[in-house]
């Protein structure tokens, strides 16, 4: 099944980092994986893991430090400026705070407008331009009336529907959900979750979904990649991330979500102190501080991410010897 | 039904409910109000020409043909007083205007692009800053030479830096935010970045500013016209005519005291409408 | 009035209101709410529910002006704390009552060492020298797993999870009987949430303190708490056991909580959304405030402020309508 599908964009060694006062942030650091055109691919960790910078550097709203991102064949990284305008209209980005992701000087069609206004949509005729942001507000079950409102008078779960539907407006064919349900209510998340999938399937969008609510990211994603300081550890489908994670840090990562039923409390799998600092990591496996497996070797050497079964990615130097 | 008003006025409906909470700062307002139709119609207003001398009833106190009395070249006080509001209001406004555009646009810049342009338009900034306000007013105007035009840029000229200070810290601040970065994610230029997206949100600390700089362009034009700088007779400025009365103090007390008290009412009244302007926007700030 | 000695906490018809330049804001109406000792309660709801309303309430912390205690009593260990005075209030905040706030980053003073902060909760509450309440201070620390050399450390130089065992440490500085933890792990991540909530249940087994936890997260409530409030627009809708809440939920409101969150085991297309949204608190439905969302609402909901009914021995929920429903199923 996965062998028919089109690889829609390619990451090779991607890097970020950022310069800092006690030496280099390595924000994203070496970072290989591919996503399909029409899955949703999960990127899970904790704070500093890197993922909502990963999202970023992948439509360069941020710039990488080296690496690529093939897009339909294409190394967008090299794009010049007129190349990047024209990508904007196929990628495009939903963000976590629907506080602070709306201009809040701009009512609601005025803030849809934008990427059409900016695009030289519908240049000549306002009418049309109307016509399609009500269509959007639809789509994404904003009310009509609320045409003209300001996004202080809405709550967080009509706000974000704003940014979706200002992410419509261009008809992208790859949209980056960097944590779109994290600042909402648990009703009004289901909501918006139930939209986006509804979505994906009318107009066939590949996500990238970032979040680090495991059960959100269970619920949406196709396949799922695990993030820790910057590097991928894990990447498999999503029923193997949740019924079998081989790296150490997933099957603690999973083993810490609370679940909200009785009787089915497990034993935890409690980690040991802190996340280490990304700021001029150590040679080795990032992990190993914490790693109830860890051997020598572990401090020594990086391990890479590798293939250890058909689709299962995987950066541990003793993959295959652990299982839950 | 109001609901729906609320909306198409947007948030500028909001504010003005605050502001009229304050009493002073509606106060404030009043006087500038007044102030704006005193100015557009002196004309009407003022029962003689400003420049008009009626040297036979000069030095004359309040009385029912001169309302605030003549000074030494027997000129009606009260419409001198009028039509000085004209002048001020001139070269508050224009003054200020001229440091917001110049200073904003310097701080937008700066705020925006960061790095050497900010270096340097700031260590500019900083020069102009290291000398009191008013001595750099004096020094341009008195390098200019005399006349209500270079008294005007004299006077913007020297409030420059404050306004790209404040520009820029609200450049600064905006700029991380994540609708920014939303219009960089669809294509916007940096100019358009700028202009429809930070700019507009940073203007409550710009008006504030604003509001009480043209109180204190009123009142260095007075001062520089009472130094001798600026203004040339006969115009009806209030600040020469503090000047002019100054020999008089004693024996015609009212030339001084009436322009003073308009400066004063004036000033006071820009005071309070910007302190409650501060206060109306602050909370939508916080939002 | 009547004292029930068998309670920890009995509040009794509580209502909060917060007078606006909107409006007036119905915070809490008519809550009811017991705790026994050595109980945990899961305080459930979601954002303007009034569950941190009501914590502050027990606190005695309403802002006054907007906020006022309209009505109620709010009985700990047989007083009623509304009729105390500012120095009995003040006496039992931090002493027998103690809180834990959500932010860690801005619980905690910067410009303080945490050991300190810990010291200053008992010196003011026990007779101690400065020596004294250092020394238990450091202790504190040790018991919520932060090494002894880190008291003079600034809270700047802890990550979040440390700073909140500091702040857990100065809540239980002084042996509370009550503490209310307002959302505790929600601003940390999930390996460090783990390790917050293993330490808070082996704290309440050693100290035996009761405890309301308030959240909106029922994956926490379940492993930790012993009851569970769900609460909704002002008032709690159901009440129960933990186990048996989530065994048998009845309000539409919780069933409509547990559908929304996606299933760890099962997969789903799509998730049973309650259509709409919390009502604005200025402006509260007439009657049940949950009917115009409800899928299960009839006429009367709208007219009649429903009562709590015990359903089951323990089990309270306001709704006449699933309990009818239950009733003829069983």
């Amino acid at each position: 099944m996965n062998g028919s599908r089109e690889k829609l964009i390619e990451v090779n060694h991607l890097k970020k980092y950022f310069p800092t006062k006690k030496g280099m942030l390595h924000a994203v650091d070496d970072v290989s994986f591919f996503v399909y055109e029409g899955e949703t691919l999960g990127l899970v960790g904790e704070s500093g893991c890197g993922k909502s910078t990963l999202g970023r550097v992948m439509i360069r709203l941020l710039d990488a430090t080296d690496g690529e991102v093939i897009y339909r064949g294409e190394n967008i990284l090299k794009y010049n400026k007129r190349q990047m305008k024209d990508l904007r209209k196929d990628v495009q980005i939903v963000f976590q705070d629907p506080y602070s992701s709306l201009n809040p000087r701009l009512s609601v069609s005025e803030l849809i407008a934008e990427p059409l206004i900016v695009n030289n949509v519908y240049n000549g005729s306002k009418a049309e331009r109307d016509a399609r942001i009500r269509t959007l507000m639809d789509t994404v079950g904003l009310a009509q009336r609320l045409v003209h409102a300001y996004p202080h008078e809405l709550d967080g779960g009509r706000r974000q529907r704003i940014g979706i539907a200002r992410s419509l407006a261009l008809d992208p064919d790859f949209i980056v959900l960097d944590e779109p349900v994290s600042a909402l209510d648990v009703c009004i998340q289901a909501q918006i979750l139930n939209l986006l999938n509804t979505l994906k399937k009318e107009k066939g969008f590949t996500y990238i979904f970032i979040a680090h609510n495991l059960s959100v990211v269970k619920h949406v994603s196709d396949r799922i990649a695990v993030m820790y300081l910057g590097k991928i550890v894990e990447l498999s489908d999503y029923r193997t991330v949740f019924a079998g994670p081989l790296h150490p840090y997933t099957q603690a990562l999973l083993s810490a979500i609370p679940i909200p039923k009785v009787d089915q409390q497990r034993d935890r799998i409690i980690l040991e102190g802190d996340v280490p600092s990304p700021i001029e990591p150590p040679e080795g496996c990032r992990f190993a501080g914490r790693c109830r497996y860890r051997k020598d070797i572990c401090s020594q050497k990086t391990p890479e991410l590798r293939e250890i079964e058909k689709g299962h990615f995987i950066a541990c130097h003793f993959a295959r010897n652990l299982s839950m | 039904m109001s609901q729906m008003k609320k909306r198409k006025m947007g948030n500028f409906g909001e504010i003005m409910r605050r502001l009229k909470k304050n009493r002073l700062a509606m106060f404030g307002l009043t006087i500038v109000v007044l102030l704006f139709i005193t100015a557009l119609f002196a004309d009407f207003i003022a029962p003689y020409s400003y420049a008009k001398q009626h040297l036979s009833d000069a030095f004359q106190a309040p009385n029912s043909k001169y309302i605030l009395g003549t000074d030494e070249f027997g000129r009606d006080i009260f419409s001198r007083i009028v039509y000085g509001s004209r002048i001020s209001l001139q070269v508050g406004f224009i003054a200020v205007g001229l440091a917001v555009v110049v200073g904003g646009f310097l701080g937008a810049v700066s705020g925006f692009y960061g790095g050497k342009i900010d270096n340097l338009i700031m260590r500019a900034m900083d020069i102009l800053l290291s000398i009191p306000q008013i001595l750099l007013a004096i020094a341009i105007a008195a390098s200019l030479g005399p006349g209500l035009f270079n008294l005007m840029i004299a006077v913007g000229i020297s409030s420059i830096p404050s306004y790209a200070r404040i520009v820029r810290s609200a450049v600064l601040s905006i700029r991380n935010q994540e609708f920014v970065e939303a219009a960089k994610a669809m294509g916007s230029s940096d100019f358009r970045i700028i202009m429809k997206h930070i700019l507009p949100n940073s203007m409550a600390p710009i008006i504030v500013q604003a509001t009480l700089g043209v109180a204190f362009a009123i009142l260095t034009a007075a001062g520089l016209s009472f130094i001798g700088l600026g203004i040339q007779p006969p115009m009806p400025e209030w600040g020469a005519m503090l000047s002019g009365g100054r020999g008089y103090i004693r024996d015609y007390p009212y030339m001084t005291l009436f322009p003073g008290l308009a400066i004063m009412i004036t000033i006071l009244a820009l005071n309070f409408l910007g302190d409650g302007l501060r206060d109306a926007l602050d909370p939508k700030l916080k939002r | 009035m009547t004292e029930k000695k068998d309670f920890l906490l009995d509040i009794q018809n509580l209502t909060v209101h917060y007078e606006t330049d909107s409006g007036v804001v119905h915070a809490v109406e008519g809550l009811n709410l017991q705790l026994g000792h050595g109980e945990s309660l899961g305080f459930v709801g979601e954002t303007g529910a009034g569950k941190t309303t009501t914590a502050l309430a027990i606190m005695q912390l309403i802002p006054n002006p907007p906020g006022k205690i309209l009505n109620g009593n709010i009985i700990f260990d047989g007083q009623n704390l509304n009729t105390l005075n500012e120095e009995e209030k003040r006496h039992i905040r931090g002493g027998k009552i103690a809180m834990i706030f959500q932010d860690p980053m801005t619980s905690l003073n910067p410009v303080i060492p945490v050991g300190e902060q810990i010291a200053e909760m008992i010196e003011l509450h026990q007779n101690v020298t400065k020596d004294e309440a250092f020394k238990k201070a450091v202790q504190m620390l040790e018991l919520v797993g932060i090494r002894p050399e880190r008291a003079k450390d600034f809270p700047h130089q802890f990550s979040g999870g440390m700073r909140q065992r500091v702040v857990i440490a100065i809540a239980l500085a002084c042996d509370p009987t009550l503490l209310i933890a307002d959302e505790p792990t929600t601003a940390l991540d999930v390996t460090i949430q783990a390790q917050v909530l293993e330490l808070m249940k082996e704290l309440k087994k050693e100290f035996n303190t009761s405890m309301i936890m308030i959240t909106h997260d029922l994956g926490v409530v379940a492993e930790i708490c012993d009851k569970v409030a769900i609460m909704y627009a002002g008032s709690v809708v159901e009440y129960a056991d933990t186990r048996v809440l989530y065994t048998n939920p009845l309000h539409p409101y919780t069933n409509g909580l547990f559908n929304s969150i996606p299933d760890l085991d099962e997969d789903e297309e799509e998730l049973k959304v309650i259509q709409g949204l919390m009502p604005d608190p200025t402006n509260l439905p007439s009657g049940c405030t949950f009917h115009p969302r409800c899928p299960l609402a009839q006429p009367e909901c709208s007219q009649k402020k429903p009562e709590m009914i015990e359903i089951e021995p323990g089990h309270f929920v306001a709704c006449p309508v699933c309990c009818n429903a239950f009733v003829k199923k069983g």
